[in-house]
């Protein structure tokens, strides 16, 4: 039985069994779903349409009027989010990378540097941003010496040492889990230690951990707007002062749509790069 | 003290169940508009429809401050607010003894759902637009906002607006402050704001910003016991014609608020208000207006 089927195939009747069935059960299972969402979102429509506070909460929340007054200025206080982020995300990148590197460093006399990269990383994953940006956008100012930089590259500072800190340890994970094989192969072959590192263990260590680095920028994303208790005004600052005039929190929901809309496609990318090493993992050895 | 907390939970509770199950059918308690019968001018202890039966729950932030309270402690009766959030208690026919008071902060103030107070005293200025989300009292002081600088600092000298013009100056969010600067002096500068007036004071002290711009009673407090070497360059004009003045707020429709205007009125028209005003702000004389 090899080749092509010849040109009078014609199904079995058991065949053409199946085929409906499955169609079948594709026609009701699809029926269910739609069922099912319409009767949670009729469900919940009532539940909060029809709740007795409903009508202020409307009012106090989706106001189109006072959505259309905070646009702009909460779209002007987005544009400051998103260039902290283009720059706070390079830096931490780089940081974390280069403290990963200095913690994992193996000869003996790099002792020093391994216990500042530790120290380092123990401090400022556990120390809270918001008082990390106190401390240098109210107490480095304080110190007055002349040439102190400006608020928001002293934020953005706080921000970087404290961001720099957790992926430095995302990135130590990838650089450990790659098999002492790989360095005593490529140590055998003659490279040295920093070309061990550069051509062999850091490509696959970064390309391993991809997925939760992206996601810690997802996070970055949404923390780069404390920079605003030091002053400037971010997208949430926009909103609040609108909200303070108006009693009114539309706002507020402006912000955040604005956010969730900034932040899809990063994470989009994060899915696509988690589900791309999940498969190219899955398919190893057939190569 | 401890029966407050508690309390405030399960009407949380019971709020989020209403909104979120189908429990929401059965209608809750909301506070509607005043039974027009009894609130015309009824206004003795036992008719007060208040959030405890024979206690009086006033609100205002964590911290407050002086003049307006003195050593962050509401129920001492003391600054001009503490003083007059008791003689507005006492009007109504509560004691100091039947006076609770609840830390509530700005955003709770302002937000749809239940309240936990009776009437919240913190500097709330009234204007038209939010009186669309609360109900205001009659007004119990009329304010004017002004610039505090360190002597040091160009702006300390300034007599004119034009010279804040380029000048990096900062307010706390959430206040008329700020709304002064950006409609009346319009700096070039975005102006810095902070979540609390410290934050400013400690930005004012380190140069981030020349100006601070606080109400005129706070200013005077802030020059004179808090920032050594500072100077109030001058009160701002008021944005639009209408003087800026401070009420009391309650929730959206409260049965309270015809009789806390009431109280309010009695106590500016016996002289009261005039006299806690002497007491306790009595410094804001002599601040020129800057044009």
């Amino acid at each position: 039985m090899t080749g092509p089927p010849p040109d009078d195939y014609r199904p079995s009747e058991l065949q053409l069994g199946r085929l409906a069935y499955r169609r079948r059960q594709t026609v009701r299972s699809v029926l269910i779903a739609a069922a099912a969402t319409l009767v949670v979102g009729v469900v919940l429509t009532l539940a909060v349409a029809g709740s007795p506070g409903w009508p202020r909460v409307r009012d106090s929340f989706f106001d189109p009027q006072v959505a259309a007054r905070a646009f702009v200025p909460v779209a002007r206080g987005l544009w400051l989010n998103v260039r902290l982020f283009a720059f706070c995300a390079v830096a931490a990148l780089a940081l974390g990378l280069a403290v990963a590197i200095a913690r994992t460093v193996r000869p003996a006399v790099f002792f020093p540097l391994r216990v500042l990269a530790t120290s380092y990383t123990y401090v400022f994953r556990g120390a809270p941003l918001i008082i990390v940006l106190y401390l240098f956008a109210y107490g480095i100012p304080g110190l007055r010496l002349t040439g102190t930089p400006s608020l928001l590259v002293l934020g953005g500072g706080a921000i970087v040492v404290t961001y720099g800190a957790y992926l430095a340890e995302v990135f130590r994970a990838g650089i450990e889990s790659v098999h002492p094989s790989q360095r005593a192969a490529a140590r055998s072959l003659g490279l040295t230690y920093a070309q061990t590192m550069r051509h062999v263990v850091l490509p696959q260590a970064v390309r391993r951990v991809a997925p939760p680095i992206l996601n810690d920028l997802v996070a970055l994303m949404k923390d780069v707007g404390l920079i605003s208790l030091a002053g400037p005004i971010d997208a949430i600052r926009a909103a609040q002062i609108i909200t303070a005039e108006t009693y009114n929190f539309t706002p507020y929901v402006v912000a955040g749509t604005l956010f969730v809309l900034l932040a899809a496609p990063l994470i989009a990318v994060t899915d696509w790069v988690t589900l791309r090493a999940a498969r190219r993992q899955s398919s190893v050895g057939t190569a | 003290m401890n029966a407050v907390p508690i309390h405030r939970t399960l009407r949380l509770l019971t709020a989020a169940l209403a909104l979120a199950g189908v429990a929401a059918c059965a209608p809750q308690a909301t506070p509607g508009p005043a039974s027009t019968a009894t609130s015309a001018l009824a206004c003795g202890k036992a008719q007060l429809r208040t959030l405890t039966a024979g206690k009086l729950t006033i609100g205002t932030d964590q911290p407050v401050y002086p003049p307006w309270f003195v050593d962050n402690k509401p129920e001492n009766g003391q600054g001009f607010e503490g003083a007059v959030a008791q003689a507005v208690a006492t009007r109504l026919g509560y004691t100091a003894a039947e006076v609770v008071w609840a830390r509530v902060p700005f955003n709770n103030a302002i937000a749809p759902g239940p309240k936990t107070f009776d009437f919240d005293i913190n500097e709330f200025s009234i204007t038209p637009e939010r009186k669309a989300a609360v109900d205001f009292s009659s007004p119990y002081y009329d304010v004017t906002q002004a610039v505090v600088a360190l002597r040091a600092n160009k702006v300390g000298a300034a007599t004119s607006l034009a010279e804040l013009k380029d000048a990096k100056l900062g307010a706390q969010v959430g206040t008329t402050s700020l709304r002064a600067i950006t409609e009346v002096v319009k700096p070039t500068v975005q102006p810095l704001v902070y979540n609390n007036n410290d934050d400013a004071k400690a930005a004012l002290q380190n140069g981030s910003i020349d100006g601070l711009v606080l109400d005129l009673p706070t200013a005077f407090f802030v020059t004179s016991a808090e920032i050594d070497k500072s100077v109030v360059v001058g009160q701002l004009p008021q944005p639009s014609g209408t003087p800026e003045q401070f009420g009391l707020v309650l929730d959206k429709g409260s049965t309270l608020t015809p009789c806390v205007s009431q109280a309010v009125d009695a106590l500016k028209a016996d002289g009261t208000l005039k006299q806690l005003e002497d007491k306790w702000l009595a410094q804001t004389a002599g601040a020129p207006v800057l044009q």
